[in-house]
């Protein structure tokens, strides 16, 4: 069955919705408005009030009351309309969510889902367009998740809901129109990386909005007879290292594609993972591919050029392999 | 101390490949010595070193493909003491080599790149790694290249110095190069354009009575004459010789004019004839013929390569009346002369048949403009009609 | 009338392509224009003359350029001067 990332994304939270009663969906404009990115459309009438909450505008407070709520005995699911906007959270995600396990003693745990729309490509402007990935995935006591396909859309938030501790997951904005067939063994895991297409000479490592590009660059070098593994990241924290090494010790070369900007990026923890652990297999050094290091421009065409894109992938690929 | 790096050999360079040391360790040098021959996409160039010194440390092997600015060797001021041995800035051998002091960015570059995964299967295998040539990124040696290194059949361990380039290669390369240096050029300069047809029955008559006597290895061409008018030009019209860089021309005295020469085998290469006003014609001719000779058995110095200030193209040999010339970045002019033909002409209210050529200027408007251009332009044909002031 | 200089042609076509080495001595016309055939500029020419008048002897002045247009024209020309 063909679906669109949203859609799934909607069947998921649906699902969850229907099957546990403590689910309930917090969040800017995703009770009547039905969800910035219509994620939620129609689930104020199906569910009510009382489970698909309008909040104020106040990240602080909304996030803040979601992990009461979790520490209540709820499994709440709230919404940040960006991570932009997730900044004024970040104290309640940090230093409570993140921290309460362990200032607890393990007393108490905080099964608090937060999901927020991320990156850059639709003119959202600089303030709208970021990927601060990164940030989350900096910070021990939280589970950071990128969903990237149609089927992990559909599969990641029942075991983030099940996980006891707080979990993160990022959607990027540009994916929620992407089509696909959603498989019948949607059920996934949130612990592995995935390779999302074998290949033997490089391994493309990336996530969330930027798999698209990776496998379109892919797709591209395999007409001039490049062969390239794309690898999907899909959890953020705790990383996979296992996954990456494994595919960057039988392939030797690695290019890392990712939309957050390059100093003290997830990419910078990927090549240095790399490094370590595969620092004798290596047969060219590690390259990665970007956002400029400037706010995320309004205009289109420049917005196009500050993100990575496929011709930049293929263009660092073949830089790789001098080819 | 100091470094000698590799020069860029004209504005389309971005790397060669070491061909060999023509000096070593000890050797004294003087300025315009040749050191090496590098391995452009247009040629093998004799390099030449711009300061006297004595070679201290040779920091490249033959073989190496390196970037423009790679340091190549280190040498030691006249009269300087070599350092103590510790001190030394570039040992090749991995193991032995002191750690780099911060600022010691010559010991980096001049690390023999390989990549660790070659590094491993070499020592596996018990391949000399010195002696393979990389094909990675920078000229790295990869695994791929020790694998075929061990390849039955492979060619074991190259003793000479590595051949240049295959002719096909060379063609290929130096498509691509003149591609990158005309799209820039197009890109980057605003070309405008100037003609004037200018008689010549005067300049090749003098010519024809400066050969009668001259044996015919003495003889002129008319191509030096137009040169040698040409530098008559530009000495009074300078901004039209020079380089424009960083955003700001930057004018040359002397007239070092690109003469563009086509190789039999395709693509055309511009060398120097260095300081063409200031020298005659006699010598002018010489220094062409040798040039021309060079260029096409493909053996021309770094200077040549790099020093031209103005580009002069004729392409009238091959027979057509007008050229309008792409320039040569980061030069800002470029003359073209046409074929010498008769024309109607009209002197003095009377119709004659003359020999006349088209002289045409590409000039860069970001340093000068039309009129100046037409005021050289005109400068060239008084040149042309007094030879004898040549 | 039997040939005076039966190595004359291959004579002249050796030193042409010492300058033009794409010359295929089979595929030249001795009766077209040479510089219509072979790709020679005025150095290429010159060096050419240089070479005919040092190998075979013969001074070739200036003024009769205009008539060596051929390569027949430049055998007969090279034949009058040897006999």
């Amino acid at each position: 069955m063909r679906i669109s990332y949203r859609e799934a994304m909607r069947q998921a939270l649906h699902d969850a919705l229907a099957s546990d009663p403590r689910v309930f969906l917090m969040g800017e404009d995703v009770g009547r408005y039905g969800g910035t990115y219509a994620v939620s459309k129609g689930f104020y009438d199906e569910f009510g009030p009382e489970r698909i909450r309008d909040t104020p505008l106040s990240e602080l407070g909304f996030v803040g009351a979601g992990i009461g709520a979790a520490l209540g005995g709820m499994r709440p699911i709230v919404e940040v309309m960006t991570v932009n906007f997730s900044l004024l959270a970040l104290d309640q995600i940090v230093n409570s969510a993140a921290l309460l396990r362990h200032m607890s003693g393990g007393q108490v745990s905080v099964p608090l889902v937060i999901r927020m729309a991320t990156g850059a490509g639709r003119q959202l402007a600089a303030q709208h367009s970021h990927s601060l990935e990164n940030w989350y995935a900096h910070i021990p006591g939280i589970r950071v998740l990128a969903p990237a396909t149609i089927a992990d859309a559909r599969g990641m938030l029942a075991p983030a809901l099940a996980d006891p501790d707080p979990v993160v997951m990022f959607e990027h904005a540009q994916l929620y129109n992407m089509e696909g067939k959603l498989p019948d063994n949607w059920q996934c895991d949130i612990e592995r990386a995935a390779i999302r297409r074998p290949g033997s000479q490089l391994s493309l490592i990336t996530y969330g909005g930027s798999l698209p590009k990776a496998l379109d660059a892919a797709a591209e070098l395999a007409r001039d007879g490049i062969d390239v593994e794309v690898v999907d990241l899909r959890v953020l924290r705790p990383l996979d290292t296992e996954t990456i090494a494994e595919s960057v010790s039988r392939t030797h070369r690695a290019v890392i594609v990712d939309e957050g900007w390059r100093s003290g990026s997830l990419a910078a923890e990927v090549m240095a993972r790399i490094v370590e652990n595969c620092f004798y297999d290596l047969d060219a050094p590690p390259v990665r591919v970007c956002s400029e290091e400037v706010p995320i421009p309004y205009a289109k065409h420049m917005e196009g050029a500050a993100l990575p894109q496929p011709a930049k992938i293929v263009a660092a690929v073949r830089e790789v392999l001098n080819v | 101390m100091f470094d000698f790096t590799l020069p860029s050999l004209g504005a389309d360079m971005d790397e060669g490949k070491l061909i060999e040391w023509k000096v070593k360790p000890g050797d004294a040098v003087s300025k315009g010595q040749v050191v090496a021959i590098v391995d452009t996409s247009k040629a093998a160039v004799d390099v030449e070193i711009w300061q006297d010194g004595v070679v201290h440390e040779l920091l490249i092997e033959p073989g190496e493909r390196i970037p423009v600015g790679t340091v190549l060797a280190t040498l030691l001021e006249p009269g300087e003491e070599a350092p103590p041995q510790g001190a030394a800035r570039g040992g090749r051998q991995a193991g032995a080599r002191a750690p780099a002091a911060p600022g010691a960015g010559a010991a980096e570059t001049a690390r023999l790149r390989i990549s660790p995964a070659a590094r491993k299967r070499a020592e596996a295998l018990g391949v000399d790694l010195a002696r393979l040539n990389g094909s990675g990124p920078g000229g790295a040696v990869t695994l791929a290249d020790v694998e075929v290194a061990v390849q039955p059949g492979a060619p074991k361990a190259p003793e000479a110095a590595p051949a240049a380039h295959p002719a096909a290669d060379r063609n290929a390369e130096m498509r691509r190069a003149i591609a990158a240096a005309m799209s820039r050029s197009k890109r980057e300069i605003p070309h405008y354009y100037l003609s004037e047809t200018i008689p010549m029955a005067r300049a090749q008559n003098w010519l024809t009575q400066a050969n009668e006597g001259r044996p015919i290895t003495e003889r002129l061409l008319m191509a030096v004459v137009q040169l040698k008018a040409v530098a008559a030009a530009l000495a009074q019209y300078p901004e039209m010789n020079g380089f424009f860089r960083d955003g700001r021309f930057e004018p040359v005295q002397a007239a070092h004019i690109g003469v563009a020469i086509s190789l039999r085998q395709g693509g055309l290469i511009a060398p120097a004839l260095h300081d063409v006003g200031s020298k005659p014609l006699d010598q002018l001719m010489r220094e062409l013929a040798d040039l021309v000779k060079r260029t096409r058995a493909g053996s021309l110095r770094s200077s040549e390569m790099s020093d031209p200030t103005i580009t002069v193209t004729n392409l009238g040999e091959q027979g057509v009346e007008t050229v309008m010339g792409v320039i040569y970045p980061p030069q800002v002019a470029l003359v073209g002369f046409g074929r010498i033909m008769e024309r109607p002409w009209v002197e003095d209210g009377a119709l004659v048949a003359l020999p006349t050529v088209v002289a045409s200027l590409a000039a860069d408007h970001r340093v000068s403009d039309g009129h100046r251009g037409a005021l050289f332009l005109a400068e060239l044909r008084e040149r042309l009609l007094r030879p004898e002031e040549l | 009338m039997t040939e005076k200089f039966p190595e004359l042609r291959a004579n002249v076509i050796a030193i042409l392509r010492s300058i033009a080495p794409e010359v295929e001595a089979d595929e030249l016309r001795d009766d077209r224009p040479l510089r219509q055939q072979v790709d020679l500029d005025s150095m290429d020419w010159l060096n050419f003359l240089i070479g005919i008048s040092e190998q075979l002897k013969v001074s070739i002045p200036e003024a009769d350029y205009g008539r060596l247009v051929t390569l027949a024209n430049l055998l007969d020309y090279l034949r009058a001067k040897l006999g």
